[in-house]
């Protein structure tokens, strides 16, 4: 396949780099693939684009010095280059006395992540899904923008100590704000296998957005009950788990959980965990290290049950790494987080609210304490004020500057429906009290 | 190169195509990472390739590879035309036009005294381990890390339009920073700047200028002393940037909604549009008289500073804000186009396999006739605030909420208490109009950001900003539940 290496030859490549390596230990890593995006604004495309390429990037170690080096070449003499200067590097270090070895081999699962659909997906069925949006979009009055991408890819990590892994994985993305200049609604689908992504689906939700919020009122900042559709959730997820959840940061208590773990922290409606394996998701049977991926529970009905080990955090704390290990030491990382369904509907959410805010989704979200999980950000694309059980108008966005833990903590119902968003896969909650700290002027 | 170059562009004109252009791009980095008395990481990357573009039909097309032979150049150019046929069944009444540029063929370098790839690798690493225990003998320093990177690039541009050009850049960076946390409470304190420090086209000389083991102690004592520190009180009152606060304020609130791709809904679904609409150029109050903002890529040594951009427009020093009154975008060819103009020459991609698009270059708030002294005693009660540390802002870049590492209570003139997990939120032209006081030259400096974020996939442009620090009257302070 054109862009691939496939698995045979992959492997190979790593398995000459090993052979090559001067080192005491030598780790490898190959990934890359294709990526074809088309791009639309005002209801055309204004950018087309599609790239291929790989990269290898080679650990040297000697003792317990290590060096890397890495090319976007795989030619015998750009990879003997690579080798070479991850050797240099490695033999001028001073030793590492925090390095804990690498990985040994383990039985990898298998996972169907590839479809052909999706590679073969070509430049016009991309614009024949744009042009589904922006023939809805326009027959509105609205200009739509989004994009539309499709791509294949392929990991394979290998060391001297036996680990041979491999996966290739498919992934396709479309994705549309529709605008007018007094209101705008998003919508978007992700896939494995792009078949299962309806371009009329995505259209539609998206113009019924836009219409709902045209001409928004302003409604003063202030405390509301807030019904969060599953985007923000996941938003709002991800600051509770990046740096909380990872063993090494609890370790080094920069993360809310030191001393914590097994206490109830939040409602018993709030269970989550990472699962690399789940087809709902973007299945992946191993981490970078090349470790296999375990299903980690990290809440249960509010209690802070587990947390996501490298090899290296593993290794201080006498565990197993559960597969959550990146290749460049950044510590132990989530990639296929998965939350609980409750029973609830978004509409009985909205019957259950005397006075409430409907987010469709959260814009530039940032961290603005770790250790209180304190997030600010704007709501974007479909912000409604919700009045005794009906949505009764479109509002203008709003900053809000919340802790997760509270969110997470408090939230009283929680929708039965999940929905693919981003690496994440949630439902919508309802929260019977969230800050918004400003207003905007759309 | 002529040679392969000439394929692409000889390729893509048979097939149709109304203009091409090629871009062959060889990119070198090493970087250190340092990390608790230890090295985490050292290590090299090196990364080849090329990117054709072309017109057909009014449409655009991109397509690229890391094989650089005649054969793959040839069928590279041939499936950019193909994708941008493609482009041209979802495209609009008026195709593309591109805003007149002069071709030519020339060469450039940035400036670069010591070659940072000819610095010793134990050198870097003997400089962030020292820095690295001056760090953590303040014992409350949990966490010490140091980085330095260097970066060069050469690239060969053509176009069917005649232009051939060579460039080289170098660039270089450092940073330190300190984490302290203890009772639930954790703050950080960096240096020069915060995310990886500070960065120039320059050579190892700018690594030597910024002397770190000079500041490395005091960074870790400051981390330490604000886990005890006040919380920044719920307040509006008068605020204070330091220069490193400002380039985050510039950047965001200026850099970004200047855009003329942003202006015209190009990243509406992912970053967001502008508030700087058309018909607002020439007329809008963006700010108050004090505020005077350029786009400089010419500025030897800036980040974003370059001979030609990737579309062969020289590099230019433009009027963005003069006087307060908006004036200017940043454009490309084709968004030129469609207001009458020439291009503002700030198209860049990151690599040879993305497209480029509208970057910032330099953008700068000229300096003023203060001193950062002067503007402290002349503020009765006010607030300094120092070094970005979270930041925030709408989709077409007006409500923004931006978190420092450190800031102080101005009282009567003088600095008062340390405080801690301070913020600060607005609308960007109020905010911009309540500018009363910029420092002037001697207290201006040239920061180099290498991480700003556009674009779908995902691009990441190493841009500029200069300042100087500034007030701002009656500002809302202390945002959100601390307690």
């Amino acid at each position: 396949m054109r862009g691939l290496l496939g698995k045979d030859e992959a492997l190979k490549m790593a398995g000459r780099v090993i052979d090559a390596s001067p080192g005491d230990m030598t780790e490898v890593l190959i990934r890359g693939g294709v990526s074809r995006l088309t791009r639309f604004s005002d209801n055309y495309i204004h950018q087309n684009v599609s790239d291929s390429g790989h990269s290898l990037t080679v650990k040297v170690i000697f003792g317990k010095k290590i060096g890397t080096a890495s090319t976007n070449s795989l030619d015998e003499d750009a990879v003997k280059d690579a080798i070479e200067a991850a050797t240099r590097v490695a033999e001028l270090q001073k030793p590492n006395e925090d390095f804990e070895g690498i990985p040994g081999p383990e039985p990898i699962p298998e996972v169907n992540t590839f479809f052909d659909s999706t590679y073969e997906f070509s430049p016009l069925d991309r614009a024949m899904g744009v042009k589904a949006i922006t023939e809805r979009a326009a027959a509105k009055g609205f200009k739509a923008a989004g994009a539309y991408s499709t791509g294949a890819s392929e990991l394979c990590i290998a060391n001297s100590l036996g680990v041979r892994a491999y996966n290739r994985s498919t992934q396709a993305h479309l994705r549309t704000v529709v605008m007018s200049d007094t209101g705008s609604g998003y919508a978007d689908a992700l896939a494995t296998d792009v078949k299962d992504i309806d371009p009329g689906l995505v259209a539609r939700t998206a113009v019924e957005k836009c219409e709902a919020s045209q001409n928004p009122q302003v409604v003063p900042a202030g405390e509301y009950e807030v019904i969060l559709e599953p985007r923000a959730v996941a938003d709002l997820l991800s600051y509770l788990v990046r740096g909380g959840f990872s063993a090494s940061a609890v370790r080094e208590g920069r993360s809310f959980l030191a001393g914590r773990l097994g206490e109830k922290i939040f409602t018993d409606l709030f269970s989550f965990w990472d699962d690399g394996l789940d087809p709902r998701g973007f299945p992946m049977p191993f981490d970078l290290e090349g470790v296999p991926k375990e299903k980690v529970i990290m809440v249960d009905k509010g209690v802070a049950k587990g947390l996501l080990y490298d090899w290296k955090s593993a290794k201080k704390e006498g565990k197993r790494s559960t597969g959550h290990g990146g290749f460049g030491g950044w510590g132990p990382m989530a990639a296929n987080l998965f939350m609980a369904p409750g029973d609830s509907t978004v509409e009985e959410m909205i019957k259950n609210t005397k006075r409430g805010i409907l987010v469709t989704r959260f814009h530039y979200t940032n961290m603005a304490h770790p250790m209180k999980v304190l997030v600010t950000g704007m709501t974007r694309d479909g912000t409604f004020l919700v009045e005794d059980g009906k949505v009764t108008k479109p509002v203008k966005n709003f900053r809000f500057t919340e802790s997760a833990l509270k969110v997470f903590g408090t939230m009283d119902m929680v929708g039965k429906e999940l929905h693919r968003s981003g690496r994440s896969v949630v439902p919508a909650i309802h929260v019977p009290a969230f800050t918004f700290t400003g207003v905007t002027e759309f | 190169m002529r040679d392969l170059t000439s394929v692409a562009l000889d390729v893509a004109k048979k097939l149709g195509a109304s203009y091409a252009d090629i871009r062959v791009v060889d990119k070198k980095q090493e970087s250190v990472r340092t990390r608790n008395g230890n090295v985490e990481s050292l290590g090299s990357s090196r990364s080849k390739g090329f990117g054709v573009r072309v017109l057909y039909d009014g449409a655009w097309g991109f397509s690229s590879s890391a094989r650089i032979t005649e054969d793959e150049v040839r069928r590279v150019a041939e499936e950019a035309v193909s994708i941008a046929k493609a482009s041209a069944t979802v495209k609009r009444e008026k195709d593309v036009e591109l805003a007149p540029v002069k071709p030519v063929t020339a060469k450039w370098k940035s400036e670069c005294k010591i070659d940072p790839f000819s610095v010793k690798a134990e050198d870097k690493i003997a400089l962030l381990l020292e820095a690295d225990r001056l760090m953590r003998q303040n014992k409350g320093v949990r966490v010490a890390s140091g980085n330095i990177s260097s970066l060069r690039e050469d690239k060969v541009f053509a176009s069917t339009e005649g232009s051939y050009i060579e460039q080289v850049k170098t660039e270089t960076g450092a940073g330190i920073d300190a984490m302290a946390a203890d009772k639930g409470e954790l703050q950080r304190r960096s240096y020069p700047t915060s995310a990886g420090g500070d960065f120039a086209s320059r050579g190892w000389e700018f690594v030597e200028d910024m002397r770190l083991l000079d500041h490395a102690e005091r960074v870790g004592n400051e981390a330490v002393a604000l886990l005890t520190a006040k919380q920044c009180p719920q307040v509006v009152t008068d605020l204070v940037l330091d220069s490193s606060q400002l380039t985050l304020q510039i950047h965001e609130s200026c850099g970004h909604p200047i855009e003329l791709d942003r202006v015209f809904g190009q990243e509406a679904s992912y970053a967001g549009t502008s508030f700087l609409t058309p018909e607002k150029q020439g007329t809008f109050q963006y700010g108050s008289p004090d505020v005077n903002i350029v786009a400089d890529a010419t500025i030897e040594g800036g980040l974003g500073s370059f001979g030609f951009d990737d579309e062969g427009v020289p590099a230019q020093r433009t009027t963005i804000v003069d006087k307060g009154i908006f004036k200017n975008y940043l454009s490309s060819r084709d968004t030129a186009a469609e207001l009458g103009e020439t291009s503002s020459g700030a198209m860049r991609a990151d690599s040879w396999s993305r497209i480029p698009i509208i970057r910032m270059t330099n953008i700068n708030l000229e300096p003023g006739d203060w001193t950062l002294d002067e503007i402290i005693k002349d503020t009765k009660e006010g607030i300094l605030m120092e070094t970005n540390k979270s930041w925030s802002i709408d989709d077409k870049r007006l409500n923004f909420q931006f978190g420092v590492e450190m800031a102080y209570e101005i009282k009567d003139g003088s600095i008062g208490d340390m405080l801690k997990n301070a913020n600060y939120t607005g609308i960007t032209y109020e905010f911009w109009r309540s500018c009363d006081a910029v420092a002037n030259k001697d207290e201006w400096r040239l920061w180099g950001v290498p991480n700003c974020g556009k674009g779908e996939p995902g691009q990441v442009a190493h841009v500029g900003h200069g300042s100087a620090p500034a007030r701002f009257r009656g500002v809302k302070v202390g945002v959100g539940k601390w307690q």
